[in-house]
Order: structure tokens, then C-alpha cells, then sequence
């Protein structure tokens, strides 16, 4: 579903993404773990086209598309989705007539009709209740005033309604409380099938206690140096990130 | 090319021949306005809106224009049938098209010159020219030259009248550059509240000049809701003014809506002159083309514990300009009072420009007040995430410019006129799903 071939990546003048390789199939969770700064959420900016960003290397292809030629719409229309880790407030535009555009034009992007009010109604109550979301938040100026928790919670009935084949959660964990991390996993252990893929990036080993990944990789210094299955992220959670810091560095010494 | 004083001077003094019940006022203004001249842009209040340079040789000011029912009605905005209706013709006040829907106990609608001379002409005596302690300038003086062509408003005392007053000014610039110099005097009495809208038509599709003063005088417990709504085309050019004065403890409330024009100047006072008033100013400017909009405002807290409001935002497209300079005097004797503003401009064309200029005088020491001005671009964080839902660049675009505009638009209290500036807004702002 996603192949990532040696992919460079820099903003202004500064490498971040020194060469990472990921493969990701249909059906799997992949955790993407690592110390602040080591390029966890440049890699996910940068799958999702945020223009900021100049990938000066390597290739992306996605659902056997070359990802990088393709716009953040026609990327998000592909079936790409991205968990913002600080989801943007916008005054003015409605959550609902919000993901009503978002909905449809992904649909006329897959020459499916638009649907109609009904319909997109009965979906979004559906959804709602995945992530235990309130109708008076969604009436609201798009995450204008929504608490944190609110915000992610309404980044992750974002994804529930558009149905993507592989979910960036960017740090959707930072700044829950474990009540509203339950929430969220959950609705995400209820969206996973064979079809669609996740790539959860995390600071903590918290989140994978819900969100059980199938790998997970460890990210430092723009690349991926330790790839392994959950006890990996267990590991990490013992011993911290010195540890893998430390090879790495004698490593490359 | 040459300039208009010649056509002003005949046509001022074929006019004041005539005599009348305003031949003196209006000789008075003539004299200060030959003294004065129109302003330069050297005049610090004019720097961004070259006006003079309008006044050419070309200006058209004659009475043979003739509007009729039938066209006229094709120009009613759809869904304010029963409004009272007040129609403008070249600047002057046609009786005969005009229409009062509610009660003749609830308002009077007469031409100004009659009101001059009759039992409201103490009313007209001390509010006709209120608004030359703010506007001291040559553009002002020239307007109440011309006065007599006005209209006089009355809405009498506990009124709450049951339709907006709707004023429209038709300016035919068939024969070319129209010059239209429209007069309204308000007189809203205690505890009458009423809705008054004015609009602007450009008939004929040449180019055309309306130099505007409308004077408002609220009494105490009276309501007022103003909205100017401007959408007559690039050929137009206007400078006008909306003075309004809260002789007792009263709320005003005003919304001013550009969206096209060559040279748009709007002049807003809001003279708060009694104990606890409120006011409330709301602007927008959505421009493109050439477009220059100019929105001057003057909030004068002359008594303690009033309370204003004040938001102003511009969308500048392509080469426009928009300018904002807004006021705020707060007198030695203001205190407690509470004056907000701000002014917010997004420019899209790279050509656009936006200057903003926020003025407080505060000689009261016990007083809130504050100011804020923002001049930008669209926030990069809120396209990309819009974009990274799948809503292309353009609709994304247009989503967050009808967003910022959106909330003032809210603030037209009249659902019909509302409407209206809302479609007007969408099919400029249009995102296609």
C-alpha cells in the first residue's frame, strides 16, 4: 500500500528525513516511535504534502501512485489521511458542512454521486458515536474553542467519515488525559479491517497499549534505526531512548 | 482636463433662484465650499481617495432623467415588498415613487424642503449640518448646497414600525459621468425603533459620482439598525456619510457593506452624546479589480459609561485598496466608558494593498478601550488542513474568505437584506462541491 524508498526530506536549510525506508501493507498497524526531534512528525507532514517541507530524495508510492507528484487534496482523495497533531482552528466554517465538502468531493473524485443530506446524516450519527462526539461540537466553527481532547477526538470522526486506506495519527495521543486516549483508540481498533493500514506516531509506548501495533519502528536522527514488533515499544518504555541513542551514535561514529 | 467649477456654479445658481425654504442654508455652503474647494490629497482625511480628481468638466448634473414604476420595480430587492420605500433619482428624492407602508402615526416621509419649513423645521435647524463639526470639508459644504433635493424622515415617538426603511438611489449615467448629491435627515424619536437600509443602483452603465450626507438623530430608548449596502459596479464613484447622533441613551447600529466601485469613500459617525449609550459599527470590504474603498469612522464619546463596538474587515483581491482609519475621541468627562475596534484585512492579489490606521484620543483617565489591526494573507496552516481533507486549493480558498467575511454579514438584522448581501457575498466567494 505505501512503499517509502530512502526518503530525504529538509526544511530551509535543515536535513530532517535522512533516508527512510517503510513498507506498509494492507490490514497492518505500524508504530513510528522516537526521541523529540528525531523527524517523527516532518515524515508525517511530508507523506500528507505539507508544501513547507522539500523532499529532496527518494520516493513515496502509494497505492501504486507516486505520492510525491500528487496534491495534499489528491492525496487525501487517494485515501491518505492525516491526524494533525495540532488540528488547525478555522472560525466560520461549520464542522458539519465542513466534512459534508470534504466527504463529497472525495466521493466526485471516485465518480461516486454525492450523498444526499439523509445519508450523510444517518453516516455521521453513526460515526459520532464511534468517538463519542456531541452534535452541539459539530454545529460549531470547525475545532474553534475545542478542548484538546475534543480536537483529537474530532480528528479521529474526520477519518471515520472519510474512510482512508492508510491513517497518519501524528501524536494523536499528546495532551489526552486516559479517558479521552480510550476514546480515540477505540474508535480506531473499530475503523482497522484487511483493507486499510495505520501508521501511528507516538512519543510514548502509552497509545500501543490500545492501538496494538503490528511493527514498530524507531525513528532518530531522520532515519529508521531499530525495527521490531510491539515488545520493541515495550522495551523503549523500560529503558528510554538513551539506550538506542547510544548504539546509534557509537554506530555512526 | 478642465475642472467642474463652472457646471457647480451654474448648477447652483440656477438652483438657489429658485428660493426656498433652504436657499439660505444653502448659500451659507456654497460660500464655505468656494472658500474651501474639494479636498487634495495633501488634506490628511483624503490622502488614499483622490475624490477631486472625479470632478472634471464631464459631470452631468440635470433633471432629465425619468425612472418609471415598471423599471423601478425591476430593481426592488426581492422579498421587501411591504418595506417603506424611499427612491433617490440623480440625487434627489422622487415623491412620486415613494411609498410609506407603515402608519402615517408611526412615520412621516416629506421632501427636506418642506420639513424646513413647516413643525418640523426646529428639528431640521439643529440637525441639518450637525455632521460639519466631524467633516469640516469642501466635499460636506458641497452637499448642503445642493440640500434642497433631500428627503426628510420622521419616526415618531414610541414607534416600532412594523417594515425597514428601504432607500434606493437610482443614478442614471446614460448621458455620462452623473453626479448625484443625496440628502437625508432622520429625526428618530423616544423609544421609536426602526430598520433603514440604503442601497445603490447605476443605471445606464457609465461611470457616475454620488457625494452622499445622511444625518441621524436618535432619541432616547430609540433603536436604530443602519445597514449601507454598496454593490454598484466599477463605473461608480462616492463618498459619502452617515452621521449618527444619540441625543439620549439609545443604541445605533450600523453595517456597511462594499463590494464594488472605482472610488469608494464611506465617512461613519457615531456621536454618542447621553449616558449609557451603545453603538455598534460593523464593515465590509470585498474588493478586487481597481477597486479603492475608504472606510472612515468617528466614534465621539461625549458622557460617561456609553459602549461601543467596533469590527471592520477587508478581502482585497487583485489591485484594490482598502483603507480603514477609525476614530475614537473619549472626552475629559467619558469616563467609564468602553470602546472596542479592530480591523482585520486578508489580501489575496498581489497587487493589493490594505492600510489601516486606528486613532484614539482618551482625555478620560478611568476608560477601556482598545484597538487592533491585522493586514495578512490566508493562513497557510488552515489551507493545508482543509486541503489535506480532500477540498482543492481554490474551494479551500474561497471556504476560508466566506468564513472571515461570514460573521459580518451576520450582523444585518433584516433577513431579507441579509439574504441578499449573503448571496451577493457567495456568488463572489463561490466554492462548488
Amino acid at each position: 500500500m505505501l512503499k517509502i524508498n530512502n526518503l530525504q526530506a529538509r526544511i530551509e536549510e535543515k536535513e530532517i528525513l535522512k533516508g527512510i525506508n517503510l513498507d506498509i501493507k494492507p490490514g497492518e498497524i505500524h508504530a513510528i516511535m522516537g526521541p523529540n526531534g528525531s523527524g517523527k512528525s516532518t515524515l508525517a507532514s511530508v507523506l500528507a504534502g505539507r508544501e513547507d517541507y522539500e523532499v529532496t530524495g527518494g520516493s513515496v508510492e502509494f497505492m501504486g501512485k507516486d505520492l510525491l507528484e500528487l496534491s495534499p487534496e489528491d492525496r487525501a482523495k487517494e485515501g491518505l489521511f492525516l491526524a494533525f497533531q495540532y488540528p488547525v482552528e478555522i472560525p466560520g466554517v461549520s464542522t458539519t458542512n465542513f466534512i459534508k465538502s470534504a466527504v463529497n468531493e472525495k466521493r466526485k473524485y471516485l465518480g461516486l454521486e454525492p450523498l444526499d443530506a439523509a445519508q450523510f446524516l444517518r453516516n455521521m450519527k453513526e460515526k459520532m458515536k464511534l468517538v463519542e462526539i456531541d452534535q452541539s461540537l459539530l454545529s460549531r466553527s470547525l475545532n474553534e474553542g475545542f478542548s484538546g481532547g475534543e480536537k483529537k477526538r474530532n480528528e479521529i470522526f474526520q477519518m471515520a467519515m472519510l474512510e482512508p486506506k492508510l491513517a497518519i495519527l501524528d501524536e494523536t495521543d499528546s495532551g489526552l488525559d486516559i479517558d479521552a486516549l480510550r476514546i480515540v483508540a477505540n474508535g480506531v481498533n473499530q475503523l482497522r479491517n484487511k483493507d486499510n493500514a495505520f501508521l501511528v506516531v507516538t512519543h510514548y509506548q502509552r497509545l500501543l497499549d490500545y492501538i496494538v501495533p503490528d511493527f514498530v519502528h524507531v525513528l532518530y536522527k531522520g532515519r529508521i534505526v531499530r525495527s521490531g514488533t510491539k515488545e520493541l515499544a515495550k522495551e523503549l518504555e523500560v529503558k528510554g531512548y538513551d539506550f538506542i541513542k547510544a548504539e546509534v551514535d557509537q554506530e555512526l561514529a | 482636463m478642465m475642472d467642474s467649477t463652472n457646471i457647480l456654479k451654474e448648477a447652483f445658481d440656477k438652483q438657489n433662484d429658485a428660493g426656498g425654504n433652504l436657499a439660505a442654508y444653502q448659500q451659507e455652503n456654497w460660500n464655505m465650499f468656494s472658500g474651501l474647494g474639494l479636498p487634495a490629497i495633501k488634506h490628511e482625511e483624503w490622502k488614499y481617495t483622490r475624490i477631486r480628481n472625479v470632478f472634471s468638466d464631464k459631470l452631468i448634473i440635470n433633471n432629465d432623467s425619468h425612472l418609471s414604476q415598471d423599471a423601478l420595480d425591476t430593481l426592488i430587492l426581492k422579498g421587501t415588498e411591504n418595506a417603506n420605500r424611499i427612491v433617490f433619482l440623480n440625487g434627489r428624492f422622487l415623491e412620486a415613487l415613494s411609498t410609506t407602508t407603515d402608519s402615517t402615526e408611526a412615520i412621516c416621509i416629506k421632501p427636506l424642503e418642506t420639513a424646513a419649513g413647516d413643525e418640523d423645521a426646529d428639528f431640521v435647524n439643529i440637525n441639518l449640518g450637525h455632521s460639519q463639526r466631524y467633516h469640516g470639508d469642501g466635499i460636506n459644504a458641497l452637499n448642503a448646497a445642493f440640500a434642497h433635493g433631500g428627503v426628510y424622515i420622521r419616526v415618531n415617538k414610541g414607534a416600532i414600525l412594523n417594515n425597514p426603511i428601504i432607500i434606493y438611489h437610482v443614478s442614471d449615467s446614460s448621458q455620462g459621468l452623473r453626479f448625484s448629491q443625496p440628502r437625508i435627515l432622520v429625526n428618530i424619536q423616544e423609544a421609536a425603533q426602526v430598520e433603514i437600509i440604503e442601497t445603490y443602483i447605476n443605471m445606464g452603465g457609465g461611470e457616475n459620482l454620488t457625494n452622499e450626507v445622511a444625518e441621524i438623530s436618535a432619541e432616547k430608548d430609540a433603536i436604530l439598525h443602519y445597514v449601507k449596502l454598496q454593490n454598484e459596479g466599477e463605473k461608480t464613484n462616492h463618498a459619502g456619510t452617515t452621521h449618527i447622533r444619540q441625543t439620549g441613551k439609545c443604541l445605533t447600529h450600523a453595517v456597511t457593506i462594499t463590494l464594488s466601485g472605482a472610488m469608494v469613500r464611506n465617512n461613519l459617525n457615531m456621536v454618542m452624546e447621553a449616558e449609557h449609550g451603545e453603538s455598534h459599527m460593523y464593515g465590509l470590504y470585498l474588493l478586487n479589480g481597481n477597486t479603492l474603498a475608504d472606510n472612515h469612522t468617528i466614534v465621539d464619546n461625549a458622557m460617561p459609561h456609553c459602549f461601543s463596538n467596533e469590527l471592520y474587515k477587508g478581502i482585497m483581491d487583485d489591485a484594490s485598496t482598502g483603507v480603514f482609519n477609525g476614530k475614537i475621541f473619549v472626552r475629559k468627562d467619558a469616563q467609564k466608558t468602553n470602546a472596542y475596534q479592530s480591523n482585520k484585512n486578508i489580501l489575496v492579489g498581489d497587487n493589493a494593498s490594505a492600510n489601516t490606521k486606528p486613532q484614539l484620543e482618551i482625555l478620560a483617565d478611568d476608560v477601556k478601550c482598545s484597538h487592533g489591526c491585522t493586514i495578512g494573507k490566508l493562513d497557510e496552516d488552515a489551507l493545508f488542513y482543509l486541503r489535506a481533507r480532500g477540498i482543492s486549493a481554490e474551494n479551500a480558498k474561497s471556504m476560508l474568505l466566506h468564513a472571515f467575511a461570514i460573521d459580518i454579514l451576520a450582523q444585518i438584522k433584516n433577513e431579507q437584506i441579509r439574504a441578499y448581501a449573503e448571496q451577493l457575498v457567495g456568488e463572489r466567494l463561490s466554492f462548488d462541491i
